[in-house]
């Protein structure tokens, strides 16, 4: 980690312009606004992804390749969303969260149902998607545009407008049911807050509470869930249904070792005895394969790119660049916390997503519409009068 | 929202919070990976003998359990359909101890010729994914399984897998009403559910197997299994039976549906049987068929090439798909159009010179009798098949008002309630003809369709289904082939089933049927000789569709004509004329005229469902007749 300076880009420039006024020539990067440290670690680790697929998949190439040019798409994106400034975020932080909003209603009263669950907007012939993946970018920027305009750290009555805010749309999402999105989204929208300065005492009210209502929780989950929690807190119970799960992955992974038994050579994965390898749970997959020097390899390249993003935020322009990139970056960190805590056996299992490695085109897009905002929020500091 | 930012509001201090959380995260991110990483060590490391033991020795595994496929039977409860097994030999590379050891026993203990040991010596060498099962020899015979069994201990990573094959006794006669199974390809892969369809290789392709895909498949079930170290299954642990597929019963009678094919004697042609009250396809047949077995196991590329080149398309639906210009066949319908539309009375008689000429037009549109049947009425039209009666009743009702009478008839549209594939085939229309050539209807074309030439193509199922409603007196019923669905019997009442046609005068219909049964027992049908010694009464109506297209005043000589540009022969025809048992229509291709050359099929027909065991239709007698019959140049 040492190796890598992770504050390179900020301290080199000053944040307002030479008083001089003699326009410094802007570097490549500069100008196609990207942050060549950050991008090069994501592409890093796709690449790293796309083999662990290519074993994960049984071995079908059009794995791989379909999600390879999904990755396409998702740096297409993240490039344009690049390009915008700062402000241009603030603008849209109502709109799109009214849009969301909406759409999550329209989803509960028309919507498709997809693998039992009803999470899908389908305009016939024209375009299938999915609202909850716009909310995750939403929701950051409606809290945070909405918190940087008030007196931080934030009184009672904002966290009461904050908490109608993000439990909105978690609620309604959590009805499709669809538990790790509206987790995520919930989390996107708390690190705001967290990050805008509540004081500590509240968080450990928050937590009281939180603990107290996590019966009545209970009581509102649907029996698939529950007994994803219970099968967590005891896999044995039911080896052969929903402990299935975790059973084959931790063994998977257990087998691998500090080595690994090799890509393309984990019987447990090649054998099919993992579900839904190639999605929520290739991280047993990486286990199994590559063993520990693999996983751990993966998780600091996670890690580097976490602090690289918390840098970056924290040279961000204005408080609302620096919320909406903290909570960017520490999301996505979650994602990573999630899964791999499920995948091995730490925390329940809930569908989230290995980012950038799990097979799915919807998630890399927003994953990397996420960065081509916080590169936007980086690139375009200078280009705004404090 | 609204409101102007406080006025506290203080940038430095809100970049120190920042500053002070963002540290905090970022300890706390450090943290949880921390925890990862120790519980990677945990598994990987402190628990790695456990968890490797449990993954090498001790595995449990899901096998998906295939539902066998629902059976199809005929009417009367005969097999058409029905699984075989048959046993398969397949290989795990990786459990072998000795691979090269291991080929060489089981080459031995195969009792392998010399050409099956190099095909089994090649699919070995092929490359293959890590630890699945290669597949080296299919159909093994008993004694051979026998000889794996006694060695089985010797041939680790040796597998003999029953599997269900879809089988079907009668494929070549039967294959276009059935259809058949393949392989599932990728395509089909994408759309299927994936838990429905585990451990199952076949979907239906074509026809009755294609369209009640659903029912014959069922549903797939599971077991997990513990195996040992080289995969071999040692206990079942829990299943979740598979739900077999459902039977279906046919409306097919196989005897029918056997005599029409052996009727076809091999020359390209369809039959297509009903029965008009209720819609059941009694016979479909397409000849030439093709032994669908072939596609069950998988058909080597030189038999399907030969099969996809063959000049007389076997693999071609004929009966559902083949468009054929429906000929004179048609006039009964014309005629029920023209009662319809006031057009013209059962009395109403016209002079037929040999030609009809269009007002201010010197062009000749010819009776195919040239010096013309002198005075013809409804009846005698269709006896005789009158050409000039059908031009001057088209020219009458006008391509309009003919359009519409004879899609009532199902012309141009798909009329199966549960046949895959059918091809509408077509009705022409102004519209039509104004969207696919960007020109106008010319009166000409009207009188062309009004016998049944010009654009006008038909599939044999339609003019079936158009023959049935005809002897229904106009009440409709859509063809149909199953008749039972697992314990379920189809619904007699079909839905979207067309409107029924209405007469001003309902005796209208007996005119119409007298002049079909004079086609067969008149002094001048045009099927008089196929009328000899028929037992019932029964109505019908040759047609002869030009597949060369002659100049004005060109004569037609079959002889001077190359085989397959000769005429297709048309009928169509029902029995009993009182009480309808039966509809069929008749498509014999490029055998000249079908008052000569169909017409006995359709009697065959006829008498096989109508008439007691011992005067069943002599399909050699048929034959002898139709070989009489060729050369010969009787009109439509």
């Amino acid at each position: 980690m040492a190796m890598i300076d992770l504050t390179r880009g900020l301290r080199s420039h000053p944040v307002r312009p030479p008083a001089s006024g003699i326009a410094r020539r802007r570097s490549f990067w500069e100008r196609i606004h990207l942050d060549p440290w950050l991008l090069g670690m994501l592409l890093l680790l796709m690449l790293a992804g796309l083999v662990v697929l290519y074993s994960a998949s049984g071995q079908h190439l059009q794995v791989p390749i379909a999600q390879g040019v999904r990755f396409g798409v998702a740096l297409t994106v993240m490039l344009v969303l690049a390009q915008f400034t700062p402000a241009t975020f603030q603008r849209w932080a109502f709109p799109a969260y009214l849009a969301g909003v909406l759409m999550l209603v329209a989803v509960e009263l028309i919507g498709d149902m997809g693998m039992g669950a009803q999470r899908w907007l389908v305009i016939p012939g024209v375009i299938r998607f999915q609202p909850s993946e716009l909310m995750k970018l939403a929701m950051p920027m409606m809290v945070a545009s909405y918190l940087c305009r008030r007196e931080l750290p934030p009184r009672v009555r904002d966290l009461a407008v904050c908490g109608l805010l993000i439990g909105l749309p978690v609620v309604l999402i959590a009805k499709q049911p669809d538990l790790g999105t509206s987790l995520l989204v919930a989390t996107a929208g708390v690190f705001v807050v967290l990050l805008a300065g509540l004081t500590w005492r509240f968080i450990a009210i928050l937590a009281l509470l939180a603990t107290a209502a996590l019966p009545l929780l209970w009581m509102n989950l649907h029996n698939y869930q529950r007994q994803r929690v219970l099968t967590f807190l005891d896999p044995n119970s039911d080896p052969l249904g929903s402990g299935w799960n975790i059973i084959q992955s931790t063994t998977a992974i257990g087998s691998g070792g500090l080595l690994g038994k090799g890509w393309l050579q984990g019987t447990q994965s090649q054998l099919e005895f993992l579900p839904e390898r190639h999605t929520d749970f290739i991280v047993a997959v990486l286990g199994e394969e590559f063993g520990l020097v693999g996983m751990l390899a993966f998780l600091m390249l996670y890690l580097v790119i976490v602090m690289r993003g918390i840098v970056m935020a924290g040279g961000a322009q204005n408080t609302f660049g620096r919320l909406l990139a903290g909570s960017i970056i520490l999301t996505f960190f979650i994602y990573v916390f999630v899964n791999v805590g499920m995948v091995s056996g730490i925390l329940p299992v809930v569908g989230v997503p290995l980012p950038l490695v799990s097979f799915g085109g919807t998630s890399s897009v927003t994953l990397m519409a996420g960065f081509g905002i916080l590169m936007a929020i980086h690139t375009h500091r200078r280009l705004l009068p404090r | 929202m609204r409101e102007p930012p406080d006025k506290l509001k203080s940038p430095e201090q809100e970049l120190r919070i920042f500053r002070v959380r963002s540290l905090v995260a970022a300890l706390v991110v450090v943290a949880l990976t921390g925890l990862l990483m120790g519980r990677l060590v945990y598994l990987q490391v402190v628990q790695h003998e456990v968890y490797s033991t449990r993954s090498e020795n001790n595995r449990v595994r899901v096998e998906p359990l295939p539902p066998t496929r629902g059976l199809i039977y005929d009417r009367n409860g005969v097999l058409l359909a029905e699984n075989r097994p048959t046993y398969n030999l397949t290989l795990v590379r990786e459990r072998a101890d000795d691979f090269a050891a291991t080929l060489d026993l089981l080459e031995a203990l195969l009792a392998l010729s010399g050409d099956e040991a190099k095909a089994f010596r090649a699919r070995a060498s092929q490359p293959q994914r890590p630890f699945e099962p290669a597949l080296l020899m299919s159909d093994l015979n008993e004694q051979q399984i026998a000889r794996l069994a006694i060695n089985r201990h010797r041939l680790p990573g040796v597998e003999v897998e029953a599997q269900l094959l879809r089988y079907y006794p009668d494929a070549p006669m039967l294959v276009h009403a059935l259809g058949y199974v393949g392989r599932i390809n990728t395509d089909e892969l994408k759309s299927l559910d994936a838990g429905r369809y585990a451990g199952t290789h076949f979907i239906g392709k074509t026809g009755v197997e294609r369209f009640y895909e659903d029912a014959l498949h069922g549903q797939s079930g599971l077991r997990q299994v513990e195996t040992n170290a080289r995969g071999r299954v040692l206990s079942e642990l829990g299943r979740t039976n598979p739900v077999p597929g459902k039977d279906i019963t046919l409306t097919l009678d196989k005897e029918l549906q056997s005599l029409a094919f052996d009727l076809l004697d091999g020359r390209r042609g369809a039959i297509v049987a009903m029965a008009p009250a209720t819609g059941e396809i009694l016979a479909l047949v397409s000849v030439p068929g093709y032994d669908s077995n072939q596609f069950v196991t998988g058909i080597d590329i030189g038999s399907y090439r030969a099969l996809q080149q063959d000049l007389d398309l076997p693999l071609f639906n004929r009966a559902i798909r083949g468009q054929y210009p429906p000929g004179s066949t048609i006039k009964p319908f014309l005629a029920m159009a023209g009662l319809a539309e006031g057009a013209i009375t059962p009395e109403k008689t016209i002079n037929d010179p040999g030609y009809f000429q269009l007002p201010n037009d010197s062009r000749r549109y010819r009776n195919w009798l040239r010096w013309g049947h002198g005075r013809v009425d409804l009846e005698r039209s269709l006896a005789v098949s009158n050409n000039t009666y059908y031009y001057t009743l088209a020219h009458e009702l006008g391509i309009d008002r003919l359009h519409e009478r004879m899609r009532d008839f199902g012309f141009g549209k798909r009329v199966g309630h549960d046949i895959f594939g059918e091809s509408n085939a077509l009705m022409p229309s102004r519209e039509w003809k104004r969207d696919r050539f960007g020109q106008p209807w010319y009166p000409g074309e009207t009188l062309s369709v009004g016998i049944g030439q010009g654009y006008w193509q038909v599939t044999p199922l339609q003019l079936a289904t158009a023959t049935s409603v005809l002897a229904n007196r106009g009440e409709w019923v859509k063809p149909r082939i199953a008749r039972r669905i697992g314990e379920e019997d189809v619904p007699v009442d079909l839905p979207d089933t067309p409107p029924d046609l209405e007469l001003a005068n309902e005796a209208w219909w007996d005119r119409v049927f007298a002049g079909m049964e004079k086609v067969i027992s008149g002094s001048e049908g045009t099927a008089r000789r196929t009328g000899v010694g028929l037992e019932y009464r029964m109505g019908g109506k040759s047609g002869t569709a030009q597949v060369f297209s002659l100049g004005q005043d060109q004569r037609y000589d079959a002889d001077e004509l190359a085989e397959r540009l000769r005429d297709h022969a048309l009928f169509i025809a029902f029995a009993p004329l009182d009480d309808p048992q039966i509809a069929v229509s008749v498509i014999v291709e490029n055998a000249g005229g079908g008052s000569t050359h169909a017409a006995h099929l359709a009697r065959a027909m006829t008498d096989a469902w109508l008439l007691d065991e011992d005067e069943q239709p002599d399909v050699e007698e048929v034959r002898e007749t139709l070989e009489s019959n060729d050369g010969s140049v009787a009109g439509n």
